[in-house]
């Protein structure tokens, strides 16, 4: 397996990174390099394998559905770039 | 000093806080040019000393009250620039503590500053700071480790006798190794990760490092425990640091994986651990050598998850609700040239990994067959577990490396993390301590124990430690 630098493009346009080309090659033979390893797995019969993640089984987690302190405006506006009226101002997303 | 030892001191009006405090800030402000451990220092530190000294005065005082403590800058401080050493968020204060901070704040520990760390604790030698270079006190030359480098840094410099780190496949334990103090990795789950920046979210765990395992297990006390703001938070009590005295190694069944003593293990350093192993068999303990096979693959399945969860994580980072936000035409633009900007090469490097990983055609090759390839460490070690008491090992197979060796070689530093993913894998508690030197640098002694046996790998760590008796300060200056 290998990745083509079309579809390191591809990538970066899915993480939303604007990338410039030398970048882009630089990043295509380090990932590379690591997706090599990934042939290693590749052979294991993990079939009947449940995948894990937490170290202690838990399910379902629920809190009460009560009304509890929260950020005021301010503070949750205190780091934005750009904010207006207690609102943040977001990048034009419809055109026209 | 170490906490405990700084705590008489205050029980005992040998020294007020202000004194104490003012002894650490003496010290960082004297030599953390040459370590660079600190990004940011409180400006608040007489007023948390004056209100540790009135707890103590009102016979409220906890052990970690008026003892200085240092926090690996990917832990939100209210009020307090938290910046991942990242450019991404080289501004911005969080409107709020986490859960571990909030429970130090409580208990009087004193918040000294902030440390630096891997952007966004991506990394092994701390060398991706966006800002600084930390350097290991044992050898200015060289790395401390990472990522959490600038937190070990504080302690093995005596700046501070405690510090927190957040460890997804080593990053407290290693640097705990290469700077010659003990980290600890608790069991996922016992210490909540509300307000840690995620980066691999069913790896991250928040633990201590200390100079010795008494002072670990204090600190480890301190911030564990139930937290409904993290919804793996496990519901048990606090890591009880009381019982940490209480093991033995008289007859303690230890495994030994062949897979953890491989071809790139530094010769010194194998004797170094050899010799540990020696001890501990005088001790008492009973060693045997086991093959835990899925150890090598462990690095491989390492770097699917975490990039694929940190490339989920990260896509907050937009430049829209804070940090700095890039000119661009449109709002897509706007994002893009800001995450361009705003993370440095190996952030980049991981979330395309993990993107990749997570993408149409690769989710079950990569992603869940690495979440299987889990499942497998977890069967493995759990037959190891069943007649085992702990798992042994090198904490890493070489000690701290030169600053710069292996910046060029991404590859090869990650390689060097076997020791120490296994524990994030299972999710179990973990424990770095000092077995001795080799060439002057720090060697680790790595103990593993089943998910929730906290109490138990402390033990045997601090047993240990008893028996090497080798907890040792760094020649600094």
């Amino acid at each position: 397996m290998s990745i083509s630098l079309e579809e390191v493009r591809h990538v970066a346009r899915l993480a939303r990174l604007d990338l410039g080309e030398a970048e882009m090659m630089s990043l295509q033979s380090e990932l590379n390099a690591l997706i090599g390893h990934f042939e290693d797995i590749q052979h294991l019969d993990v079939s009947a394998i449940d995948p894990a993640s937490h170290a202690v089984t838990m399910h379902n987690v629920w809190s009460e559905d009560l009304p509890g302190e929260c950020l005021t405006r301010a503070e949750a506006l205190q780091n934005a770039p750009v904010s207006k009226a207690g609102l943040f101002v977001v990048p034009t997303i419809l055109e026209g | 000093m170490t906490a405990a030892d700084l705590a008489r001191a205050y029980a005992r009006r040998e020294l007020s806080v202000r004194e104490g405090v003012q002894s650490s800030l003496d010290r960082i402000n004297e030599f953390d040019g040459q370590v660079g451990a600190f990004l940011k220092l409180a400006e608040d530190v007489g007023d948390q000393a004056d209100r540790a000294q009135a707890m103590l005065d009102a016979g409220e005082g906890t052990p970690l009250t008026g003892v200085p403590v240092a926090l690996k800058d990917n832990l939100s401080t209210r009020g307090l620039r938290t910046t991942c050493a990242s450019k991404i968020l080289s501004d911005y204060v969080p409107p709020f503590d986490a859960t571990v901070v909030a429970k130090l704040k409580e208990q009087g520990a004193i918040i000294l500053g902030k440390t630096n760390l891997d952007e966004f604790a991506m990394g092994t030698s701390t060398e991706n700071s966006a800002y600084q270079l930390t350097h290991n006190p044992w050898d200015l030359a060289r790395s401390p480790g990472g990522s959490s480098g600038g937190s070990a840094a504080s302690v093995a410099a005596g700046f501070t006798p405690l510090s927190l780190g957040s460890d997804t496949g080593g990053s407290i334990r290693q640097p705990a190794s290469l700077c010659g103090i003990v980290g600890f990795k608790p069991t996922y789950g016992r210490v909540s990760r509300y307000g840690l920046v995620a980066f691999g979210s069913s790896l991250d765990q928040i633990g201590p490092f200390g100079f010795n395992v008494e002072d670990t297990a204090l600190m480890a006390e301190a911030i564990s425990g139930h937290d409904p703001r993290d919804s793996t938070s496990l519901r048990h009590a606090p890591i009880d640091a009381s019982s940490v005295r209480n093991g033995s190694l008289k007859g303690l069944r230890v495994a030994v994986p062949k897979e953890f003593f491989g071809d790139s293990m530094h010769a010194g350093l194998r004797a170094v651990v050899e010799q540990a192993l020696d001890t501990m068999r005088k001790e008492g303990a009973i060693l045997e050598e086991v093959s835990l096979p899925s150890i090598q693959y462990c690095v491989t399945t390492y770097y699917i998850i975490a990039p694929a969860e940190a490339s989920s994580n990260l896509a907050r980072f937009d430049g829209i609700r804070y940090g700095p936000r890039a000119e661009g035409s449109g709002h897509i633009s706007v994002v893009e040239r800001t995450r361009a900007e705003g993370f440095g090469h190996e952030v980049k490097a991981r979330i395309m990994i993990g993107t990749y990983a997570l993408s149409a055609g690769y989710y079950d090759a990569y992603y869940l067959r690495a979440q299987q390839v889990r499942g497998l460490m977890v069967q493995e070690f759990k037959s190891v577990f069943d007649k085992y008491d702990v798992v042994v090992g090198p904490t890493s197979p070489v000690p701290a490396f030169k600053i710069g060796e292996l910046k060029n070689d991404p590859m090869a530093l990650k390689l060097l993390d076997f020791c120490t993913i296994p524990a994030n894998m299972l999710g179990c508690p973990a424990i770095s301590i000092n077995a001795g030197l080799t060439d002057g640098l720090p060697v680790g002694l790595h103990f593993m124990a089943p998910p929730l046996a906290d109490e138990r790998v402390l033990q045997v760590a601090y047993a240990t430690e008893q028996a090497l008796g080798a907890t040792m300060r760094a020649p600094f200056p």
